[in-house]
C-alpha cells in the first residue's frame, strides 16, 4: 500500500460523519422527490414542527430524552464489543419494574419512590440483559441473536401479563391502573410555572434532566473507572485483555447489565414520566433508534447527545409533516432513520480510503512547499 | 368434527404458515453458508411483499408480481452486499438498517400510490395465486384416512407452497453436489483458502446473497399475493426474524431448517386455535407462551442445551485481501 497519513481528529469523528450523515438526508431528499413532494418544502416543515413554536421544543426533548438513554445503552456494550439489539425489550420489561414499584409501593413519598422506582427499572431491565449476556460469556451464544429473541419473548410476556394480570377488572384495554397522582415525574412546564415562568405544556419531564445527568455518568464511566478500561480493553482486543488479566466474560455480563439498565430509564420518561401506566408496546421502537443515535454520535455522550437531538426532531417534525402533507407520512421519519443507519453504521468505512487518499496528497504536497 | 379431522386440518395450516419461513429461512442459509450474517430477512420479505402486491395489482399477474418482489429482493441483497462485502461494513448494522428502512418505505410508497393508509388494493382472483387442486381429489375425499391426506392435507395449496418444500431438496444439492455450493460453504469458512485456490471471495458472496435475494423474494410474495390478498403495513410482524431462528435452530442445514420451520409455523397454527381453549390437565393454554416458544427454544439450543449450533467460521467478517 502506498504511503497514507493517518486523518486527524477533526476529520474522523467530525467531517466523516457528517459527510455520511449527508448522503443519508440526500437520498431521503431523494425519496420525497420520487413519491412526487417538494424536499425543501419538507425540511422547511420539519424545522417548523419540531423548533417553530414553544410547545414544540417541549415534545422534540421529550423523544430526546428517549433515545439519550437507548443511545447510551448501545454504546456502552458497544464500547465491549457487543451489539446489544435488545434495549427494546429491556426498556419493556424496565417498564413492569416502575409499574410494579408504582402500584404496589404507592404508599412511598415522591422522592423516595423516585429512587426506589429507578431501582426497580434498573433492576428489571438489567435482569432482562443478564440472561443474553450470561450466554454470550459463558456458552458463546451470539449475543445478536439471543437479543433479538428476548425482544420478541419480552413483547409476548409483558402482552400475558398486561391482558391477565395487570389489567384491571372490568377493563377491556390491556393497559395497567394509573399510577398514583402523587409519584408521577413533575412536568418541566408545571416546574416551570411554579417558579413563575409561563410555559406551553408539553409531555417533557425532569426524565430530561436526569438523562442529561446520567450522560455525564456515562462519560465518566467510560473513560475515567477501571471498570470503563476495562470493558473498552475488551471490546477492543479480548484476547489482550485476557493476558492483561481480565476476565472478558465478566465484562461483557457487566457493560451489558448497564446497557440493559440504561435502557430501561426510558420506562422512567414514559410510564411515571407521560403515560402515567404500562401500556401495550409503549416502547414504539425506542430501542431501535437508539443504534442509529448512537453509531451516529460515535458512541460518545456528548455525540449521542446531538444525534438523539436529531432523531427527537426528526420524529417531533415528521408528525407536523403528516398533518401537513396528507401523502407524506410519520414513516417518511423511519426512512430516514432506516437511512442514517445505513450510512453512518453499514457504509461508514465508504468515504474514508477516498478522504484519506485526498487529505495525504494535500498533506504532501502542504510538506513539500514548507521544504522548498 | 372428529380428531382426526382436527390433526389433518391443523397440519394443513401448518404448511401454509412455515412455507414463508422455509423460503426466508433457506435464503438465510445461502447468505450465511457463505459468511454475511443476513438479519435483513424482515426486511427484504416486506419489501418483495410489497412489490409483488403492488406489480400484480397493476399487471394483473401474480407471476409479474412474483418477478417484481424477487427482483426488488435482489436489489436489496445487493445493497447489503455492497456495504458489507464490499465497503466492509457492519453486517448487523446493514441488516437492522435495511429492515428499519423497508418498514418505512413500503409504508410511505404504499400511501403515495394507493392511498389506502399503507396498503395496497385488495387483489381479484387473477392476480393471486391460486390453490392447485390435485387430480381426483375430491373423487377419493371420502376414502377413510388417506382420502383426507390426499384431498385436505396435500392437495389445494398455492405453487408457492409446493416450491418451497421442493426447494429444501434443491438447496441441499445445490449447497452440498455441486461445485458452486462446496465453493459457497468454503468462502464462508475460510476465505482465506479459497482465495488462494484462485476463486474470487468477494463474487462468490455476491453470489450467495443474490441466492439469498431470489429465496426471500417468493416468501415476500407468497405473503402478499398468495396467502393474503394484498399487503398490509409490517404484515411480516417478526416473520424474517422467526425464520431466522429456525435457521440457527437448525444448524444452517437445508432439511433440519425445515424441521425447525414446520416446527414454528405448527406453534403458529396451534397459537391461533388455542386461543381461550382449556385442555384437560393442562388448563388454559396462554398463548402468548405458544408464540413466544419458537424465540425461547432458539435460545435454548443457542444455549448448547439441545445439541450445538456451531455457525459458519467466517460468519459476520468480511474479507481483507490484503493489508
Amino acid at each position: 500500500m502506498s504511503k497514507t497519513v493517518e486523518l486527524p481528529r477533526w476529520i474522523d469523528v467530525g467531517a466523516l460523519p457528517l459527510l455520511n450523515l449527508l448522503l443519508a438526508l440526500v437520498v431521503s431528499g431523494l425519496v420525497v422527490l420520487a413519491i412526487g413532494e417538494n424536499p425543501v418544502q419538507v425540511v422547511e416543515i420539519l424545522l417548523y414542527g419540531a423548533f417553530g413554536y414553544e410547545e414544540a421544543w417541549g415534545y422534540t426533548l421529550y423523544y430526546t430524552t428517549n433515545f439519550i438513554f437507548t443511545g447510551l445503552a448501545f454504546a456502552v456494550a458497544f464500547h465491549c464489543g457487543l451489539f446489544n439489539i435488545g434495549a427494546e425489550g429491556q426498556a419493556y420489561i424496565g417498564g413492569l419494574g416502575v409499574t410494579l414499584a408504582a402500584l404496589y409501593l404507592d404508599f412511598l413519598p415522591f422522592p423516595i419512590m423516585l429512587v426506589v422506582a429507578m431501582l426497580a427499572a434498573m433492576i428489571f431491565g438489567a435482569a432482562w440483559a443478564y440472561i443474553p449476556a450470561y450466554l454470550q460469556a459463558r456458552r458463546g451464544s451470539h449475543v445478536v441473536i439471543t437479543t433479538i429473541m428476548f425482544n420478541f419473548i419480552a413483547s409476548s410476556l409483558m402482552v400475558y401479563l398486561l391482558v391477565n394480570v395487570l389489567r384491571p377488572e372490568g377493563s377491556m384495554t390491556p393497559e395497567s391502573e394509573q399510577i398514583a397522582e402523587h409519584l408521577r415525574l413533575p412536568f418541566i412546564h408545571d416546574i416551570a410555572a411554579a417558579l413563575g415562568i409561563d410555559m406551553a405544556s408539553s409531555p417533557l419531564n425532569l426524565s430530561f434532566v436526569y438523562a442529561i445527568v446520567i450522560s455525564v455518568m456515562v462519560w465518566l464511566f467510560i473513560w475515567h473507572t477501571r471498570w470503563g478500561y476495562a470493558i473498552r480493553t475488551v471490546g477492543a482486543n479480548a484476547v489482550a485483555a485476557t493476558y492483561a488479566g481480565l476476565e472478558p466474560g465478566r465484562f461483557i455480563i457487566i457493560a451489558m447489565m448497564i446497557s440493559g439498565a440504561l435502557s430501561s430509564f426510558v420506562a422512567l420518561n414514559e410510564v411515571m414520566g407521560v403515560q402515567h401506566r404500562l401500556l401495550i408496546d409503549f416502547t414504539a421502537g425506542y430501542g431501535f433508534v437508539g443504534i442509529a443515535v448512537a453509531l451516529m454520535g460515535r458512541n460518545h455522550p456528548f455525540g449521542i447527545f446531538l444525534a438523539a437531538l436529531l432523531f427527537g426532531m426528526l420524529y417531533q417534525g415528521g408528525a407536523e409533516l403528516s398533518f401537513e402533507i396528507p401523502t407524506i407520512s410519520n414513516d417518511m421519519v423511519v426512512v430516514i432513520q432506516g437511512l442514517v443507519i445505513l450510512f453512518t453504521g453499514a457504509m461508514e468505512h465508504m468515504f474514508r480510503p477516498r478522504v484519506t487518499k485526498i487529505y495525504t496528497a494535500w498533506r504532501l504536497r502542504q510538506d513539500a512547499g514548507e521544504a522548498a | 368434527m372428529d380428531t382426526f379431522q382436527l390433526i389433518i386440518l391443523l397440519l394443513d395450516a401448518t404448511l401454509r404458515t412455515s412455507t414463508p419461513l422455509i423460503l426466508a429461512a433457506l435464503a438465510g442459509m445461502f447468505s450465511e453458508r457463505s459468511g454475511t450474517i443476513n438479519l435483513a430477512l424482515e426486511g427484504m420479505m416486506l419489501g418483495g411483499a410489497f412489490s409483488a402486491a403492488a406489480v400484480a395489482f397493476y399487471v394483473g399477474s401474480p407471476w409479474v408480481g412474483l418477478l417484481a418482489a424477487i427482483a426488488t429482493t435482489i436489489a436489496l441483497s445487493l445493497l447489503h452486499g455492497f456495504a458489507c462485502i464490499t465497503h466492509k461494513g457492519n453486517q448487523v448494522v446493514s441488516g437492522m438498517a435495511i429492515n428499519i428502512l423497508m418498514s418505512g418505505l413500503t409504508a410511505l410508497v404504499g400511501i403515495a400510490l394507493f392511498a389506502q393508509g399503507g396498503k395496497t388494493p385488495a387483489l381479484d382472483k387473477g392476480s393471486r395465486f391460486q390453490p392447485i387442486t390435485f387430480p381426483g381429489a375430491d373423487a377419493v375425499q371420502d376414502v377413510p384416512v388417506l382420502g383426507l391426506i390426499y384431498s385436505e392435507l396435500l392437495s389445494g395449496h398455492n405453487i408457492l407452497v409446493y416450491v418451497a418444500f421442493l426447494a429444501v431438496p434443491a438447496a441441499w444439492w445445490v449447497m452440498y453436489r455441486t461445485r458452486f455450493g462446496l465453493r459457497l460453504r468454503a468462502v464462508g469458512e475460510n476465505p482465506g483458502a479459497v482465495d488462494t485456490a484462485g476463486i474470487g471471495v468477494v463474487a462468490m458472496r455476491y453470489r450467495a446473497v443474490i441466492c439469498s435475494g431470489v429465496l426471500v423474494g417468493m416468501s415476500g410474495a407468497y405473503l402478499s399475493t398468495a396467502q393474503g390478498a394484498s399487503f398490509l403495513q409490517d404484515m411480516t410482524a417478526g416473520k424474517g426474524y422467526i425464520a431466522l431462528a429456525a435457521m440457527v435452530f437448525g444448524k444452517w442445514r437445508p432439511f433440519p431448517a425445515l424441521a425447525a420451520c414446520l416446527l414454528f409455523g405448527f406453534l403458529d397454527a396451534a397459537a391461533t386455535r388455542l386461543q381461550g381453549v382449556v385442555l384437560p390437565g393442562i388448563g388454559e393454554v396462554p398463548v402468548q407462551l405458544v408464540q413466544a416458544l419458537p424465540y425461547i427454544l432458539t435460545v435454548i439450543l443457542l444455549a448448547g442445551f439441545i445439541g450445538r449450533a456451531i455457525p459458519p467460521k467466517a460468519l459476520g467478517r468480511a474479507y481483507v485481501k490484503e493489508r
